[in-house]
């Protein structure tokens, strides 16, 4: 008998598993050893979570659980069992764009878009609960989410242009929108 | 309302076209594409230095269910490499692995996790060789050779130049300034792994999706190893999730999975792991250097001789092209009436040095930079005013004949002045704190391809059709900097319309016409120009037609905000929609094409062709610090820079690649290292990575980044399209020599070398406390048997571009009467 005995064949069983996915429910078979990130990206194909490591170090594959952010590289995906993840395929509101998207695009806050995703997520939670955040409050919040392209500045730009919004003040005098 | 210099698109800021499915999560990385019966592939890699293969048993692995092919060294017979001068890779080594990551075996199998523990279960023998660490040593060490090409011991490749008698200019200068510095080496860290799905049809051709920044050179580099037509081959470039040089080179996997698939019958995919990614590396050299440099008694530079000692790693890579850029581009910046360059690199058990933002020019640069810190305070001058004193001319030749055309180095130093208010902080601030100035140039395109030809650097083809719709295809590929944005912008500007109606096709060597890649900061000027052409093609083209309809002259017609009409009768004109519908009718169906090749360079001796290009952009910045002198640590208050960029197409991109530039600067110049440790004996005594992880290989974060403010010097070149530059690698070049200079005016400690840490920081203030000169980098410079240096005289000293010494031809004739000596 040779290491065939650990092959795909003989996997562990898979188990159902049901939770509240961007909003609707989702039932998907997953083994108990899938993080959520290859649940996400290989078995329901929503590719737009990223990894840059799958080691927990970079933010690529931040997703929101219960509205809090989280590494779904390090998050089994069983553990999501009846709770609820939002990805940025879920941001969208009908056809409607999250105004970080937009501000986003608009401002420069993505260059190669990989680390956009996690960084759009982690902004969204700190939105949600310090929507009159400051720019520390920002960088303090962005702090695990690596960013190789923008050198943050103008990520930190396009959150704050949303605050702003959010508050009803007029854009930046110089910003793109 | 004014003619056709009033731009409608061109320098407004906007959303790129491809923001918003970046920030949808729409955009698709070579991660993202899954093929039916798609097959997984892992590579084996060594976890020795350097050693013979003495055995590979791939038994065990081959009976493991969910197997579906092993591939070795065996199966790659042909070598491949970059560079035509540096063909020493394959895809799996095959007698011999050279540093620990050197991939030796591959498994394919049903998903990652078999492949995973198949490839550990292949049995490597090895006979360990001995492993060259030290580049200085590495230069004698013939008993260890990595590779039986190049020249001796480790060497790989010696230059030498001289431009002028620089040691006649240094013995009649009133000062020389002799400087050694160390620029340790540092990886991309690109966010996204590289990844590559490759998969065969029917009719025996093979397509390739690749994180690659350069889909051209990996479509040649594909059909050499794998000794396959090149019309079978189809390499498509995904959109990279950041680059900086770190995808430009040609990856074993993506030979590995191209074969795998070919042999399998189905989609074969890679992604490699983030430790695999140190291992791929291709990243900054270390540098050893010597500066020489005579002055004048009013601060004019006489002279300057550099030299250089490279630490390559394990294979050629883009090696030898960095080798001379740590030289070529000295001169852009100051007059340098005279100037001597001799580089060297050698070759060591490590995964392979290459090109990263700024290829081979920050370390010389950063060297310079602090020596004309050095100079200034010597001859109390204000370090931003010698420089001021200095900068080189527009339209001007220098000594190792580059052509410069527009230089806002003047401009960029002045801005930064004023910005960060120089003049009242430079040698003024407290203890602890400081200001320091430093600058840069950088190329906007190489002058050369990598294999020499005489076809354009860039295509693009453009297609209109009676929908009024506009795509242009092009090879180029958006690394995360924008580059298909500037095809839109400028199709758009030409064609007057909505940079949001262009469609792109990019990157793609089936479907676009050759871009040479995304490297060297030549896409915006290259497939910028190649842009501009067919679009005024195809302008030309719809201003005949509508012309013909609207019985006025062609020329008089503006194309604007959707419109195609007379100026003097705004009223009377066409929808862009009609004009292409005329223009169909008149002419059938409608396409176009424009094409780049960079001006001919005018140096005409041997290695003149690295350094040349159509532009060169500049920078200058000052970095504002705050040490702390018990603990070392350095904090960044803020960064000004200034950027010449002729003229901004998209400011909103142009200032991302200022402050990413700016970011991955600061990074180089305070933490990130790629280094490496011995194990142990009594493990393996392997020469490892220190520190392969993103946890452990340490990059600024969103606390640590200092505000940046960015100021855009805007003197259109008329090499440029629209007056274009570069940004995306310039900006970096200042920023690590400006914080030197920084740390040393708040505590007076000299820190020759990066990273710049605290812990050097406080053995500088320790040795200045014991009466020490405080300075804290290399002590020497290793003697190096320099080949006879071809002998240039600069433009002013009557010469001609041409080396009046050949020593190549010397050599080569020497050798041909030997053997005739030898034969009779
Ligand atoms: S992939 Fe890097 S933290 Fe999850
Ligand atoms: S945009 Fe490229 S890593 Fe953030």
């Amino acid at each position: 008998m040779n290491d065939a005995a650990g092959s795909v064949l003989q996997e562990a069983p898979e188990q159902p598993l049901l939770f509240m996915l961007n909003g609707e429910q989702q039932r998907v078979w997953v083994s108990a050893r899938n993080t959520l990130t290859e649940v996400l990206r290989e078995r329901l194909g929503l590719t737009g979570t990223k990894h840059g490591c799958e080691l927990g170090e970079c933010g690529a594959c931040t997703v929101l659980l219960d509205g809090n952010p989280v590494l779904s590289c390090l998050l089994l995906a069983v553990e999501c069992e009846g709770r609820s993840v939002e990805t940025v395929e879920g941001m969208m509101q009908g056809a409607k764009l999250h105004p970080l998207q937009s501000a986003f695009a608009e401002l420069g806050g993505t260059q190669c878009g990989y680390c956009t995703s996690g960084v759009l997520l982690t902004a969204k939670a700190l939105l949600e609960r310090q929507p009159a955040a400051t720019r520390g409050q920002i960088r303090e919040a962005l702090s695990g989410n690596l960013c190789r392209c923008t050198g943050y500045q103008q990520i930190f730009e396009s959150v704050e242009e949303v605050i702003r919004h959010m508050q009803g003040k007029p854009a930046e005098p110089g910003s793109a929108s | 309302m004014s003619k056709r210099d009033k731009f409608r698109v061109v320098g407004k800021p906007r959303a790129r076209i491809d923001g918003l499915s970046k920030t949808t999560g729409q955009t698709r990385f070579a991660d993202d594409i899954t093929l039916p019966r798609m097959l997984h592939c892992k590579l084996l890699r060594s976890h020795v230095p350097h050693a013979e293969i003495l055995d590979l048993d791939v038994s065990r692995a081959e009976a493991m269910a969910g197997v579906h092919l092993i591939l070795t060294g065996e199966d790659f017979p042909v070598t491949y490499g970059i560079l035509p001068v540096s063909q020493d890779e394959r895809a799996l080594c095959k007698n011999k692995v050279r540093f620990v990551g050197d991939p030796v075996a591959a498994v394919i199998a049903v998903d990652e996790d078999t492949a995973e523990r198949a490839a550990r279960s292949i049995d490597v023998r090895y006979r360990p060789l001995t492993t060259v660490s030290d580049p200085v040593k590495a230069l004698s060490q013939d008993a260890a050779r990595l590779h039986d090409y190049g020249e001796e011991g480790n060497i790989h490749r010696r230059l030498a130049y001289s431009f002028g008698d620089v040691d006649e200019s240094l013995a009649d200068s009133a000062h020389v300034f002799e400087d050694v510095f160390f620029y340790q080496g540092n990886t991309h860290l690109a966010l996204e792994q590289h990844a590559a799905v490759a998969a065969a049809d029917p009719e025996g051709r093979v397509t390739l999706w690749s994180s690659t920044q350069c889909p051209h050179y990996v479509h040649r580099a594909l059909s050499k190893a794998l000794e396959l037509p090149t019309t079978q081959i189809r390499v498509i470039a995904c959109p990279n999730g950041g680059g900086f040089g770190g995808k430009t080179d040609v990856f074993n996997h993506e030979i590995v999975v191209t074969k795998a698939a070919l042999r399998c019958g189905r989609p074969v995919k890679i992604c490699l792991t983030r430790e695999e990614v140190f291992y791929c590396h291709r990243g900054r050299h270390p540098v050893l250097m010597k500066i020489r440099t005579g002055v004048s008694a009013d601060g004019k530079l006489t002279g300057m001789h550099l030299q250089t000692l490279l630490d390559g790693g394990a294979y050629g890579s883009y090696g030898v092209a960095s080798t001379f850029y740590t030289g070529a581009l000295q001169p852009v910046t100051y007059h340098l009436p005279r100037y001597r360059f001799d580089a060297c690199r050698v070759f060591t058990n490590k995964p392979p040095c290459g090109p990263k933002r700024g290829h081979g020019t920050p370390q010389p640069r950063f060297g310079q930079e602090i020596q004309l810190d050095k100079i200034a305070e010597k001859l109390n001058k204000d370090p931003a005013e010698l420089r001021l004193d200095i900068v080189e001319q527009p339209d001007t030749l220098t000594a190792n004949y580059l052509k410069i055309g527009t230089i806002g180095l003047a401009e960029c130093i002045k801005r930064v002045v004023a910005r960060s208010k120089w003049q009242d902080k430079h040698r003024k601030l407290p203890f602890g704190r400081g200001v320091g100035i430093a600058c840069g140039a950088y190329l906007s395109g190489a002058g050369h391809a990598i294999y020499w030809n005489k076809m354009p650097h860039s295509g693009v083809q453009l297609k209109l059709d009676r929908s009024g719709s506009v795509t242009v295809f092009c090879g180029s590929t958006d690394i995360g900097q924008g580059s298909n944005d500037v095809l839109a912008v400028i199709v758009a500007e030409v064609l007057g319309i909505c940079p949001d109606n262009v469609r792109t096709v990019t990157g793609d060597t089936a479907l676009t016409p050759v871009d040479l890649g995304s490297y060297s900061s030549r896409v915006t000027l290259m497939t910028g120009n190649a842009a501009i052409q067919a679009a005024e093609r195809a302008r030309d083209l719809l201003a005949k037609a509508v012309a013909e309809q609207l019985e006025v002259p062609g020329e008089t017609l503006l194309f604007a905000d959707g419109c195609v009409f007379d100026p003097a009768d705004p009223d009377s004109g066409v929808s862009f929609e009609q004009a292409v519908v005329a223009a169909e009718s008149r002419f059938g169906t409608l396409g176009t094409v424009g094409s780049y090749a960079p001006p001919r360079p005018e140096a005409r001796f041997k290695g003149g062709g690295v350094g040349p290009s159509p532009a060169y952009s500049y920078s200058a910045a000052v970095v504002d610090v705050e040490v702390d002198p018990e603990t070392g640590m350095i904090i960044v208050n803020r960064v000004y820079i200034a950027h010449d960029i002729g003229r901004a197409l998209n400011p909103v991109s142009v200032e991302g690649q200022v402050v990413g530039g700016v970011y991955m600067g600061l990074g180089e110049a305070l933490m990130e290292e790629q280094v490496f440790r011995r194990m142990p004996p009594k493990l393996s005594d392997a020469l490892v990575h220190r520190c392969p992880s993103m946890l452990d290989y340490k990059s600024l974060s969103s606390l640590d980044m200092p505000e940046v403010i960015v100021e855009l010097v805007e003197n259109p070149d008329p090499n440029g399209p629209f007056g274009a530059k570069e940004v995306g690698q310039g900006p970096l070049l200042p920023i690590m020599p400006a914080v030197a200079n920084a740390v040393y005016d708040a505590v007076g400690v000299r820190i020759d070398e990066v990273p710049i840490t605290p812990e050097k920081i406080l053995k500088g203030l320790d040795q200045k406390a014991r009466g020490g000169e405080g300075r804290v980098g290399p002590a020497d410079f290793p003697d190096i048997q320099w080949p006879e240096p071809y002998f240039v005289p600069p433009p002013w000293e009557g010469g001609d571009g041409q080396s009046t010494n050949d020593p190549e031809q010397k050599r080569a004739a020497t050798m041909h009467k030997m053997d005739r000596t030898t034969a009779s």
